[in-house]
C-alpha cells in the first residue's frame, strides 16, 4: 500500500497526487513513468513521473479523468492509499544523457499540450537545475485546462501559454505558437513534446519542416510495463519497439503515429461505456467515445 | 479392476467446461487414488524416478497412498519437490515420470501425477506442513521473482535459517502460475495462493512492486541493502512475434497479454475492468502449451478458435492432456499450416489471415522434420482475433543493469546447472531465466539446485 502523502485537484478533471514511494522516489528520473493501480480489483495504469523527491521519498503524479480507472482514482483523498504503484518504469529521457556543456549550445524547447505540462515539468526542471536554458511551450483547450503554471514559470527560461480558444495567454493551438515564434526570429535545434498523439504527430509534421530534433514521449495502451506482453509496441522507422522499455520516449519523425493512434482506440467503446457506467451507474446504454488523452 | 489400465480420473464435461473457467479435471478421491496406488509394482529399480526430473521417490509415497498414510506420503514428495499440487497438475508426464513406468510397457503406466496432485491436494486440506528446524543464522539472502524458481529456492533458504525476501515486478506472486496458466488448469486461490502461504510461513518476506534493474538494482541490493546472495529466478516473460506484415494490426496479442489480461487481471470475470478482445473467430499461432493455454481461454470467453501450426500433430510441443482437451471442447487444429500475413480492415481492425501449407522435409539439428513451404497453396482464414504464441525469451532488464553477468547469445544467464552459480560472485540463478522457457518443474528442481549453492557458498565465506 503506497499512501498519499498529498492529493490536490488541478481542474475540474485534473488531480495530483504526491505519493509515499521510497524505491521508485530514489531511482525516479525525468521521462519516466510508473504504474499505478487503485485498488485490490483495478487495473494497471500508467502515469508520467511528474516530480519526485528522494530524500521525502515521494513522487508526485497528475492524472487526467478518461475512463472508468482514472475516475476511480479520483475519489481518493490526502491519506488515503494506492494498492500498488510500481516504477520508474522506461527509460529516462536523453537529455539525462548529455553532457552540461553539449546542453548548453542546444536552443531547447519544449511543447506540451493539455496534460503533457505535467511530464514535461521534470525535465524543464532538471535542466534548470543544471544551468541550461529552455523555453516551453504550453497549450490547452482553455483557460480552466492549463495547469502548473507557476511552477513551470519558476523553471522555464520563457514560457508560451496558449488556448485554442483565446480564453487565456495566446490564442491558437502549440503548433501555431511554434511558428510565431520562428516568424519573430527565434530558432530551436532540440524539441520535446509531450500530450495528446494527435498534437505530438502534428508538432512532428511541423518539426521536421523547422529541422528540429523532436522527441515525443508516447502513451499506448500498456498492461505489465516491463516488456511482458507486447500491448504498447509502436512501430518507429520501420522496427517493432515496445514503448514500455525502449521508450516511452522516441525520435518524433520517425513514429508511425496513424497506426499508434489506432491502436490506442482498440478498447475505446467498451471502456468509454465502463467509464459512464462508473459515474452514472447503469442507465448508460449507447456507445460513447472518450477523447485519448496524455 | 483391469490391472493394464489407468484408473478414470473425474473430469467436466467438455460440453459444461467450455462455458466456465473452473478446473478441468477433478482429481482423484481418496478411494479412486488408492485403487490405482495398488496397480504401481514398487519395482526395485524404479525407471519411473529417472523420468522424473527431480527424483522424487515415487514408488515410496505411492507405497504410502497404498497405505492411507497419506502424511507419510507428503514427506516423501516434499524430500525432493515444494510444488506438488503444481507439478502434479502440469508436468508433461507422458514424458517425463510416467514415460518410464514399467507398467507403459504392457498397459497404462501408473497416473503417477494425478496420484501426486492427489496427495498434495490432502496435504492442503489438512493443513500438513513442511517443517523449519534451522535456527536463524542472520545471513540475507534476495531471491528476485517468485515464479516457481524463486519460490523453491526462497523455501530451502529459510528452512536452513536464513532471512530471505523475495522481490516480485508484478503486484501477484507466482509468476507464470499466476499470469500464465489459466484458473481451468491450475487454480488459483485453491492452488498457486496456498504454496505461495507455505512459503511465507517459513518466514520469507515477500516484496511486490520491485523491478530489479528499475526500481532497485541487483548490485544495490549487495552493496546497499546488505543482501549475502541473490538468487535470480526471473523466467523468460519477452513475447516473440513471427515479424510478418499486419502483426500490428488491432486484435493481435501475443499470449502473454491474453492470458496476463485473462488471469492476472481476471479480464473473464463480469466485474473486471480489464478489457479484453473476444473475437468471433480467433486463431492462434503456435503448438505449446502456451498455445493451448490461450486457445482454450479465447474458447471459453466465447470465441471459435484455430490452432495454427506449422509441424504435424507429432510435433505438438504441448502436454498430450491439453491437446486432448483442446480437441474435446471443439478447438480446431489446422497442422501443416503457416501464417504469412495478417489482414485488417480501413482502421486498422484485423479481418483474416493469410496462411500457407507446409510439408515436412529434412530432419533438422533437433532431429524434428522440418516443414517446408508448399509453393501456391495460399489461403484465408477469417478471423478477427490473432494470438501469437511462438515463446518466449528472458528479460535482459537485469543482466543488462548487473556488474559482471555473463549471458549467452539468447540472453539467458549463465549458471552452472548443479549449483546455480554465475559469473558474478554471490549471485546464483535458474528456471526460465538460465534455460530458456522450461517447465515448472525443472525451475523448481534450479531452485532447490541454486539454495544448495548459495548454502555451500555462504557456510564457506
Ligand atoms: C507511458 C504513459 C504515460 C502516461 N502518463 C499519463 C499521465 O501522466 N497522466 C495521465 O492522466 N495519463 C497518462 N497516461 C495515460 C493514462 O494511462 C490513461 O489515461 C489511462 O490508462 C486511462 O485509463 P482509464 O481506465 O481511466 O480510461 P479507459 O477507460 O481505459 O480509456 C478511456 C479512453 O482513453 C483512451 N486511452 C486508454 N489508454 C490510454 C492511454 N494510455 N493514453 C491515452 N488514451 C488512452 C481509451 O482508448 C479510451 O478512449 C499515460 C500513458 C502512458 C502509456
Ligand atoms: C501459458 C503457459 C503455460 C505453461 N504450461 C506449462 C505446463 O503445463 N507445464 C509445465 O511444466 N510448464 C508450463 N509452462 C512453463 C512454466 O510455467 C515455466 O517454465 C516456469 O514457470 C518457469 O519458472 P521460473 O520461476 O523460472 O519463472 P517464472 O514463472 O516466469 O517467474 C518469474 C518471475 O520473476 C518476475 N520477474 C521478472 N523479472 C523481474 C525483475 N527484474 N524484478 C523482479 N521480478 C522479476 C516475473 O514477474 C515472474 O513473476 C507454461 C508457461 C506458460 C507461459
Ligand atoms: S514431479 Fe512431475 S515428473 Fe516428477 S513425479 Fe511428479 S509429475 Fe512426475
Ligand atoms: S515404474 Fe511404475 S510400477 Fe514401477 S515403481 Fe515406478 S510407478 Fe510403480
Ligand atoms: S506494457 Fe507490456 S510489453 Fe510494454
Amino acid at each position: 500500500m503506497y499512501k498519499i502523502k498529498k492529493a490536490t485537484q488541478l481542474t475540474d478533471n485534473i488531480f495530483e497526487y504526491v505519493v509515499e514511494a521510497k524505491r521508485c522516489a530514489k531511482s525516479a528520473k525525468p521521462g519516466q513513468f510508473v504504474i499505478v493501480r487503485t485498488g485490490e480489483n483495478s487495473e494497471r495504469i500508467p502515469l508520467t513521473i511528474s516530480d519526485y523527491d528522494p530524500i521525502a521519498g515521494t513522487v508526485t503524479i497528475v492524472v487526467q479523468v478518461i475512463g472508468a480507472s482514472t475516475y476511480e482514482m479520483q475519489s481518493l483523498k490526502t491519506g488515503d492509499y494506492f494498492h500498488d504503484f510500481v516504477g520508474p518504469l522506461g527509460k529516462a529521457t536523453d537529455l539525462m544523457d548529455e553532457p552540461v556543456e553539449e546542453l548548453k549550445k542546444k536552443k531547447i524547447v519544449f511543447v506540451a499540450g493539455g496534460l503533457g505540462t505535467a511530464p514535461v515539468y521534470p525535465q524543464v526542471k532538471y535542466l534548470h537545475s543544471i544551468g541550461v536554458d529552455c523555453d516551453v511551450i504550453v497549450g490547452a483547450k482553455t483557460k480552466d485546462l492549463i495547469i502548473m503554471e507557476d511552477e513551470m514559470k519558476a523553471v522555464a527560461t520563457n514560457l508560451y501559454i496558449t488556448t485554442d480558444d483565446g480564453s487565456y495567454g495566446r490564442s491558437g493551438m502549440v503548433t501555431k505558437v511554434l511558428e510565431d515564434l520562428y516568424a519573430e526570429g527565434k530558432t530551436y535545434d532540440h524539441c520535446v513534446t509531450i500530450g495528446p498523439m494527435i498534437m505530438m504527430k502534428f508538432v512532428c509534421l511541423l518539426t521536421k519542416k523547422l529541422g528540429i530534433h523532436t522527441v515525443v514521449s508516447m502513451n499506448p495502451l500498456m498492461v505489465d510495463g516491463t516488456g511482458m506482453c507486447g500491448a504498447c509496441r509502436l512501430t518507429v522507422g520501420g522496427e517493432v519497439k515496445f514503448a514500455c522499455v525502449d521508450g516511452p520516449e522516441f525520435d518524433g519523425h520517425l513514429v508511425n503515429f496513424d497506426e499508434a493512434m489506432k491502436r490506442q482506440a482498440l478498447y475505446k467503446t467498451k471502456e468509454g461505456k465502463a467509464y459512464l457506467e462508473a459515474k452514472e451507474g447503469d442507465t448508460h446504454k449507447g456507445n460513447c467515445e472518450q477523447g485519448g488523452n496524455n | 479392476m483391469d490391472m493394464m489400465k489407468k484408473i478414470p480420473v473425474r473430469e467436466q464435461d467438455p460440453k459444461v467446461r467450455t462455458t466456465n473457467f473452473e478446473e478441468v479435471c477433478l482429481g482423484y478421491n481418496e478411494e479412486e487414488a488408492v485403487l490405482e496406488s495398488t496397480r504401481c509394482l514398487n519395482c526395485k529399480k524404479p525407471l519411473c524416478v529417472e523420468g522424473c526430473p527431480v527424483s522424487i521417490n515415487i514408488p515410496g509415497f505411492i507405497a504410502k497412498v497404498k497405505e492411507k498414510d497419506f502424511k507419510g506420503a507428503y514427506d516423501v514428495i516434499s524430500l525432493s519437490s515444494s510444488l506438488p499440487a503444481v507439478c502434479g497438475r502440469v508436468c508433461p508426464q507422458e514424458r517425463q515420470c510416467e514415460s518410464k513406468c514399467i507398467r507403459g510397457l504392457k498397459g497404462e503406466a501408473i497416473s503417477i501425477g494425478k496420484l501426486e496432485r492427489f496427495v498434495a491436494d490432502r496435504a492442503f486440506e489438512e493443513g500438513f506442513k513442511p517443517t523449519v528446524n534451522a535456527a536463524p543464522n542472520g545471513k540475507k539472502v534476495a531471491v528476485i521473482g517468485s515464479g516457481p524458481s524463486g519460490l523453491s529456492c526462497a523455501g530451502d533458504l529459510a528452512k536452513l535459517g536464513y532471512d530471505v525476501t523475495i522481490f516480485e515486478a508484478l503486484h501477484e506472486f507466482g509468476g507464470v502460475l499466476v499470469y500464465g496458466i489459466p484458473e481451468f488448469r491450475l487454480p488459483k486461490e485453491r492452488v498457486v495462493k496456498k504454496e505461495i502461504e507455505n512459503v511465507k510461513a517459513l518466514g520469507v518476506k515477500f516484496e511486490n512492486n520491485v523491478i530489479i534493474g528499475k526500481t532497485v538494482t541487483l548490485d544495490e541490493l549487495i552493496e546497499k541493502e546488505g543482501f549475502d546472495a541473490v538468487f535470480i529466478g526471473s523466467g523468460a516473460g519477452l513475447p516473440k512475434f513471427m515479424g510478418i506484415p499486419g502483426e500490428n494490426a488491432n486484435g493481435v496479442f501475443s499470449a502473454n497479454e491474453y492470458l496476463t489480461r485473462s488471469n492476472l487481471m481476471k479480464a473473464f470475470k463480469e466485474d473486471s475492468t480489464t478489457p479484453i478482445m473476444v473475437g468471433k473467430k480467433t486463431a492462434v499461432v503456435g503448438g505449446g502449451n502456451v498455445a493451448m493455454d490461450a486457445a482454450r481461454t479465447a474458447l471459453r470467453l466465447g470465441s471459435d478458435v484455430h490452432i495454427i501450426y506449422r509441424r504435424s500433430e507429432a510435433e505438438l510441443p504441448a502436454r498430450a492432456e491439453e491437446v486432448h482437451h483442446a480437441k474435446e471442447e471443439g478447438i480446431i487444429f489446422d497442422m501443416l499450416t503457416n501464417p504469412v500475413e495478417i489482414l485488417s480492415d480501413e482502421n486498422g481492425y484485423v479481418n483474416g489471415i493469410r496462411c500457407i501449407k507446409m510439408e515436412l522435409g529434412e530432419p533438422d539439428a533437433s532431429g524434428r522434420r522440418s516443414p517446408v513451404e508448399i509453393p501456391g497453396s495460399e489461403f484465408v482464414i477469417d478471423v478477427d482475433v490473432v494470438i501469437m504464441a511462438l515463446g518466449t525469451s528472458p528479460n535482459p532488464l537485469i543482466s543488462s543493469t548487473t556488474k559482471g553477468l555473463e549471458t549467452n547469445k539468447r540472453k539467458c544467464i549463465v549458471a552452472v546447472e548443479e549449483t546455480g552459480k554465475t559469473t558474478k560472485e554471490g549471485v546464483y540463478a535458474g528456471g526460465d531465466a538460465v534455460t530458456g522457457a522450461a517447465t515448472v518443474i525443472l525451475a523448481m528442481g534450479a531452485g532447490r539446485a541454486g539454495a544448495k549453492g548459495i548454502h555451500e557458498y555462504l557456510s564457506n565465506k
